[in-house]
């Protein structure tokens, strides 16, 4: 591996790479910070109609849930090429697939979270004169808050390493400069980099959402350590 | 040509570039890295849950396999030439990626074994090695199976990527379709990788159940559902 690394043709780290490439580095990252948030924050949007439906009317929980799993399965290779005669070279085609996959796991965490909340609280929260959407509110969404929140979290970060499908359609971000570097004649440093450019970014996401899952629901501090 | 048209040609069912043989080849790369990853993980995980150490580890390397791109990996072990292209890097690859949920799941399986059960194992005068394989394994089961599984389907629908560093396997469809921008190449490719995504699904998810014993189907299912990681 030693012997890899210091290949001097074609070295895996090279910072002259870094520095001559720094624009395109630069432009692939804010595209894969675009594309991230764009398909997490459109699946949040499309979770919240589908939970409070869910809530509404239970005996849909398994259905939706057992639908959306098994869009899960679909390879994301497989749902950008489908997805992409409807969009074609857009970011969309990206976003929407990414989306599907997000979608997944922040419904889930949601109906999971809700069912959660001890009956025995809900029963003091109704023994009190609270509302059914008071009930919502102030008491059930404070304590599914923190199975919610680490959903989002799981689903961003695995949307950072997705993004680099769209690659194939030319909206990949870091990807982009990882498939063109394997087709440039195997450029390690350009494959490398955008690589760990990825995991550093995914682990930037993590620690941000961490941190407002720490401030948003500082109770959960002492059981996630 | 329409999609009905080339699902119906003959020509598309038969010799290298048929269904059958990418297909075929899919589901060889596929149980190649599973094999491999099974063989990594299962004694390590084994034998950390049995001794109960390692907790850091078990829980925090699905995390790290989240955060790094199946396909910088793939494209890296491909570019190392004593690899090279083809189907020897989507194996190593995917089997890296089919390492954490195995791991993952059976440690926290033989870690949820009850103390007094174990303690019970211990004064009948069972030793470690038949309290882990009488006792803990049995236990541990719905996880374990759950952890085998998430990884496999997550492994079969990661295979197509592999297409994109020179292997074969259903992805050659969608990858050759891109290539020679034919629209019907593409979508029967995708209508392939999902179907044999969802094929692997539905068919595990019966294994798993049928392996699971009758009195412990329940009780893991809402555990195990929150612990799924998404295919590359």
């Amino acid at each position: 591996m030693l012997d890899l690394l210091a290949d001097a043709s074609n070295p895996w780290l090279s910072w002259k790479y870094v520095q001559n490439n720094w624009e395109e580095l630069v432009a692939a990252g804010q595209e894969h910070i675009y594309l991230t948030v764009s398909s997490v924050v459109l699946a949040i949007l499309v979770s919240i109609p589908l939970a409070i439906l869910v809530r509404r009317v239970p005996v849909l929980t398994g259905p939706i849930l057992g639908l959306s799993g098994i869009l899960y399965t679909i390879p994301s290779l497989a749902l950008i090429s489908l997805l992409w005669p409807i969009f074609g070279l857009s970011p969309w085609t990206v976003i929407i697939a990414l989306a599907v996959y997000a979608l997944l796991v922040v419904l889930r965490n949601i109906v999971v979270g809700l069912q959660q909340v001890p009956g025995d609280v809900l029963d003091a929260a109704n023994g009190m004169g609270l509302t059914d959407r008071q009930i919502l509110a102030r008491v059930s969404l404070p304590l599914a808050l923190p199975t919610i929140l680490a959903g989002i979290r799981i689903a961003t970060v695995s949307t950072v390493g997705m993004v680099t499908i769209g690659a194939l359609v030319g909206y990949g971000g870091f990807g982009t400069l990882i498939l063109s570097g394997f087709q440039n004649n195997f450029w390690h440093a350009q494959i490398l980099t955008a690589t760990l450019c990825c995991v550093l970014l995914a682990v930037v996401f993590e620690l941000l959402l961490l941190i407002v899952e720490r401030v948003a629901a500082p109770w959960t501090r002492k059981q996630a350590a | 040509m329409s999609l009905f048209e080339w699902f119906t040609d003959p020509a598309n069912w038969t010799g290298e570039n048929g269904i059958p043989v990418r297909t075929w080849e899919q589901i060889q790369i596929s149980l190649w890295a599973m094999a491999i990853a099974l063989v990594v993980a299962l004694p390590v995980a084994l034998t950390l849950g049995h001794l109960r150490k390692g907790m850091f580890l078990a829980t925090n390397i699905g995390n790290v396999g989240r955060a790094v791109p199946t396909l910088g990996v793939l494209t890296i072990l491909a570019s190392i030439p004593e690899i090279g292209i083809g189907n020897l890097a989507a194996i190593l690859a995917l089997a890296l990626f089919a390492i954490p949920p195995v791991l993952t799941n059976t440690y926290t399986g033989l870690a949820g074994v009850d103390d007094e059960v174990r303690d019970a194992a211990r004064g009948m005068g069972m030793g470690g090695l038949s309290i882990l394989s009488r006792v803990e394994v049995p236990l541990a089961v719905p996880l374990i199976a759950a952890g085998i599984r998430t990884a496999t389907v997550q492994v079969v629908a990661t295979a197509s990527l592999a297409a994109l560093v020179g292997s074969g396997g259903l992805g050659r469809y969608v990858v050759d379709g891109f290539a020679l921008q034919d629209n019907t190449l593409i979508l029967a490719g995708a209508i392939l990788t999902a179907a044999l995504a969802i094929i692997a699904e539905l068919f595990l998810s019966g294994v798993q159940r049928w392996v699971t014993p009758k009195g412990l189907r329940e009780q893991t299912r809402a555990e195990m559902e929150l612990q799924e990681i998404p295919a590359g």
